[in-house]
């Protein structure tokens, strides 16, 4: 099934903070693809990431999907078109994943205060595309931090987003499930039509996956464009502050990176 | 509606219209139940078929007829609403203040009546007889109060509030202790019925005026329940799903405090209501508000007839405050509640 193409321009985004400014990104994306940004701690990611959803007001420029300006949309619709799933506070209510997944309909549900069979089914699904169907009756406190993550991905496939936006969805997984959930996001762009943009620190994964990647450092895009393009040694090495090797990944052709051992 | 994919099963009722519709219908004949009995109690037992009389034919003056119609019945329906408006408050607030340990009386709304109230007193005369008013004016006053300095960024972020409403509780406290010096003892008696809950003073007139604004708040607390159901997420989380953070933050405010200063005013501060029944509810039901509204309002009411008959019946001659019988019963559950979730 794919839904018509959707397009996404983010233009000359900045935004300051008392210590902390945002120099002017501009990007695109389309349906299918898979963006990352990637930097060290403190480059910006996170907040550009809350820019590009709607939800922070950048200072200067602005984004559109599909022609509509995000940051002028209300609740409601902005939440039916952008997903956002970030590191989220421990809640102290115990929800079954079940409901918690539902929630992603909320946009959806209108002037209706209950869901319909068509929200069920959406819910089903983002349930069983995350593999999470053994635990739908669980509780969500009961579960693993990894889990935890894999039921907020469901949460947010299940608003059914055009833009589905991810702030480090890999942080608690293992390596298997880091790769598994990469794969996933891919493929479902690909099926679905929505487009990804994600923050990550896995450099590797990012390179094996992304379509684009963006590489930010201290509030500036230092680099834009495919894995070989952005992941350049000496750059990279000065950016994250220690020396670092770029070769192939024997499978896939994919740059790879390797950071160097401390001398003996 | 539930997914029955390989063997899992559902631990909580969804939400969905017919099962909401079980759930009230259920609770609703329980309630009628517990209507019905508590008539036949207190200090003179009737006999059942003097209460069914007393009520099916308005036109009978016998002495039971009195007793069901002028004392009982006034005071059991005080005790459905004010049941309900103190558990559906309590619901509203946990949702709030994303903890499901906050009560109706955290933001200080009960003290703020407490001291109209015990002022009105004061005065004595014909501001005494209006007393219920002057407590709702002091629980609006705190209301308002609270909210401005509970404000935090435009919104009600529960830190702020829960701060703001424990400092002005206290604060309040120590007002009314030092009013209460100042009373006559005389005047000491009724004051520490109303500050232990009293549904004895009561009209139909009165009824007539309670019973729509209580149901009507209710009632606009759950067309905001899907939206407390995502709040409960966090405020962030909730408003990258679409709900508006501050206008349900502000309606539920609103809404819960009006409930806790209306359910006060009438019949002084009965306590645990507002945090037991929610979180039996949450026990048995789970969270989801769609749900957990209307199986808080109606098992208050439940649990305050209850409570209120106990109130009237356990002592042969006298009659405890129900503050004192909601608390007396209500600590020990809550204890046992406390530590078989802990575990």
């Amino acid at each position: 099934m794919t839904e018509s193409l959707h397009h996404l321009r983010v233009e000359e985004v900045s935004f300051c903070y008392p210590h902390f400014e945002l120099a002017s990104i501009s990007f695109e994306a389309h349906s299918g693809e898979v963006v990352a940004i990637i930097g060290p701690n403190g480059s910006g990611k996170s907040t550009l990431l809350e820019i590009v959803s709607g939800h922070l007001e950048p200072q200067g420029g602005k984004v559109t999907l599909d022609g509509a300006d995000l940051h002028r949309l209300p609740p409601r619709p902005l939440a039916r078109r952008v997903g956002l799933a970030r590191q989220e506070t421990i809640l102290l209510f115990s929800f079954e994943v079940r409901e918690f997944v539902r929630q992603g309909r909320h946009p959806h549900l209108g002037h209706s205060l209950f869901e319909s069979p068509e929200d069920e089914r959406w819910v089903d699904w983002a349930i069983d595309k995350t593999r999470l169907a053994e635990f739908a009756g669980r509780r969500v406190l009961e579960m693993s931090s990894g889990e935890f993550q894999r039921a907020v991905l469901a949460r947010t496939l299940a608003q059914r987003p055009q833009l589905v936006l991810l702030d480090e969805p890999t942080a608690n997984l293992d390596i298997g499930y880091q790769i598994e959930m990469f794969r996933l996001l891919r493929n479902l762009a690909l099926s679905e039509g929505f487009i990804a943009v994600v923050v990550t620190h896995e450099l590797n994964l990012a390179s094996e996956l992304a379509d684009e990647l963006i590489l930010l450092e201290r509030g500036r895009c230092l680099a834009k464009g495919t894995a070989e393009q952005v992941l350049q040694p000496d750059l990279l090495s000065r950016v994250f502050r220690t020396p670092i090797l770029v070769d192939r990944n024997p499978s896939s052709g994919r740059p790879r990176l390797t950071w160097v051992a401390a001398p003996a | 509606m539930t997914s029955r994919k390989r063997g899992t099963r559902s631990l909580t009722l969804p939400a969905t219209p017919r099962n909401v519709i079980v759930v009230v219908t259920v609770l609703c004949l329980l309630l009628v139940l517990t209507v019905l009995v508590s008539l036949t109690m207190g200090a003179v037992h009737l006999p059942w078929s003097d209460v069914w009389a007393a009520l099916a034919s308005p036109g009978t003056n016998s002495q039971a007829a009195v007793i069901v119609r002028e004392i009982r019945l006034p005071r059991i329906l005080l005790a459905i609403l004010v049941g309900a408006a103190l558990s559906v408050a309590g619901t509203g607030l946990q949702a709030l203040l994303r903890n499901p340990l906050a009560d109706p009386y955290v933001l200080g709304i009960s003290s703020g009546a407490a001291v109209g109230a015990i002022f009105a007193l004061w005065i004595g005369g014909r501001i005494a007889a209006a007393s219920p008013l002057a407590a709702f004016v002091g629980a609006v006053i705190t209301m308002v109060w609270v909210y401005l300095l509970g404000r935090h960024g435009g919104r009600l972020a529960s830190y702020t509030l829960i701060l703001a409403g424990v400092i002005t509780a206290s604060f309040l406290s120590a007002v009314i202790l030092f009013m209460l010096t100042l009373l006559s003892t005389r005047d000491m008696r009724g004051i520490a019925f109303w500050l232990m809950g009293d549904l004895s003073v009561t009209s139909i007139t009165e009824l007539r005026i309670l019973a729509p604004a209580i149901m009507l708040a209710i009632v606009g607390l759950y067309v905001l329940a899907k939206d407390l159901n995502v709040l409960l997420l966090g405020a962030e989380e909730a408003a990258h799903l679409g709900v508006n953070v501050v206008r349900v933050e502000l309606g539920v405010y609103l809404l819960a405090s009006l409930l806790t200063g209306i359910a006060v005013s009438a019949s002084g501060a009965i306590g645990y209501l507002g945090l037991l029944v929610p979180h039996l509810g949450r026990m048995l039901l789970g969270n989801d508000h769609r749900l957990l509204l209307p199986t808080a309002a109606l098992g208050g009411a439940i649990l305050l007839v209850l409570s209120d008959t106990l109130a009237r019946t356990v002592v042969a001659t006298a009659e405890l405050p129900v503050g004192a019988v909601t608390a007396m019963a209500g600590a020990p559950v809550f204890i046992y509640l406390l530590r078989k979730t802990a575990g």
